[in-house]
């Protein structure tokens, strides 16, 4: 199992890396942490004429305050997301998420922005990045755009960025002060691909009753779920093992499309994205309590 | 068909510098062991999953594997090979072989560079945070009990040598 021949640069800045790209588009695939890339190259699945490494670009790993909340350089590391202060105090959604990221070895080299260029289903940020209703910053040499979180993830493994753009940053709004958040997942074995993962935003209003619900799965279909149903079920709602009944089931009603393979059938994901909604949304509220 | 496309890089393994010229696509674990002679790194899997291959780029656990040599130019590399000093074996290494923390010895390295990065961090881990540190790393042989155990032993030594004693790491 070793990688295909490639053509290999390793860019010192951004505005480098988009003239490779440009150049080499049709051929070329960018290297942040590897930690997906890689496999696939050794195993011959993927076969870049052309690798762009941008791990030399130092400006593209940063974690910066913005609109109450983050705004992440795509090659920020998740061991760093996992460990930063800020992230933790304004975010700890992303923190608690990262640390499902694999294992301490894979972290130290996976990066966020690889996480939601590479969009594997199973992974655990695009779900996240979904939930929390984040933008992508893109760049190609023809100029820059915005894309959010619901229109970037397009399927398995595919994303609204063109061939010749390169994520550059994460922006992720702030929450209420007032909001609790959770992500659990399930996998059999710690640091394996999640069965099934949830994340969850609850925000509860002066009288207990939830003011604003919001859940995101991963390994719950070809692309990162939000189930919308399941969402506008719960505002209104008082708190509480009904609710997180009825909405698991709204969740399993919304899911069409869930993987079936060795490790779950889709029957059995299914099930397990109920029991996991309804976890993620009593920890969320828990700790919702927990502010007022 | 891509031409050989190859690179001149510098590594600092173990604390010594070597100029190579490497074929951009060869993985680190691969220049470390046959172009450098290092093959206490082993590769199992090759893509990622059974952390045999783990070293530490700059002070960090990495797959070797998962890293292209080209990707460590100019960085500091760690091998199971630098872990002994002097011909005296590193006190994780010394309770590996107390505690049995190995039998056919294939994941070892990788399960000792993992542990060394985590006593880095903390030298005095529980039992839990052992687990979790280690949780990367497959074995086949021990049943892991043994392992986190050595791992405790080894708190407990490098604490005693220090003469501090560490907090949660009763065996």
């Amino acid at each position: 199992m070793k990688p295909p021949r490639f053509r290999y640069f390793a860019p010192q800045s951004v505005e480098e890396a988009l003239i490779l790209l440009a150049e080499h588009t049709e051929e070329a695939r960018v290297l942040a942490g590897g930690q997906s890339l890689v496999p696939l190259m050794n195993m011959r699945l993927a076969h870049p004429g052309v690798l762009i490494d941008i791990n030399n670009i130092s400006e593209l790993a940063y974690v910066h305050s913005w609109n109450g909340g983050l705004a992440l350089g795509a090659m920020t590391r998740d061991a760093a997301l996992e460990r930063d202060t800020t992230v933790a105090a304004r975010l700890p959604l992303l923190v608690e998420a990262a640390r499902c990221v694999g294992h301490p070895a894979i972290r130290n080299r996976s990066t966020v922005g690889g996480s939601i260029a590479h969009a594997d289903p199973a992974a655990e940020l695009p779900a996240v990045m979904l939930t929390l209703n984040a933008e992508f910053e893109v760049r190609s040499r023809s100029g820059s755009r915005t894309i959010s979180a619901r229109d970037f993830f397009k399927g398995y493994l595919a994303t609204d960025l063109k061939a010749d753009e390169l994520l550059t940053e994460l922006r992720v709004p702030g929450l209420p002060v007032s909001a609790g958040s959770a992500f659990v997942e399930f996998s059999r074995r710690e640091g394996d691909y999640a069965l099934a993962g949830v994340a969850s935003v609850i925000v509860l209003d002066e009288d207990g009753t939830i003011a604003d619900a919001r859940l995101g799965l991963c390994s719950a279909g070809p692309a990162p779920v939000r189930p919308q149903s399941a969402e506008a079920l719960l505002r209104g709602q008082r708190p509480g093992d009904e609710t997180w009944a009825a909405a698991a089931t709204a969740v399993i009603t919304e899911l069409n499309n869930p993987p079936s393979d060795i490790h779950g059938s889709a029957d059995y994901r299914r099930h397990l994205a109920g029991i996991l909604t309804r976890r993620a949304l009593a920890i969320a509220t828990e700790r919702a309590g927990r502010k007022r | 068909m891509q031409d050989e496309d190859f690179v001149t890089i510098r590594l600092l393994v173990n604390g010594e510098t070597h100029r190579l010229v490497v074929e951009s696509r060869r993985l680190l674990a691969d220049v470390l062991r046959e172009d450098l002679g290092l093959t206490g790194t082993n590769l199992g899997c090759e893509h990622g999953v059974c952390g045999s291959c783990t070293v530490l780029l700059d002070g960090q656990s990495v797959r070797s594997c998962l890293m292209f040599a080209v990707q460590a130019n100019g960085h500091e590399v760690m091998t199971v090979e630098g872990l002994a000093r002097g011909g005296e074996l590193h006190p994780l290494q010394q309770a590996f072989w107390e505690k049995q923390g190995l039998q056919c010895g294939f994941c070892t390295p990788g399960f000792l560079m993992t542990a060394y990065e985590l006593l880095q961090h903390n030298p005095a881990p529980s039992k839990e945070e052992i687990r979790h540190a280690l949780s990367g790393n497959i074995c086949r042989c021990t049943g892991y009990q043994h392992i986190i155990e050595a791992v405790q032993s080894a708190c407990q030594a490098i604490a005693e040598a220090r003469g501090t004693v560490p907090s949660g790491t009763g065996a």
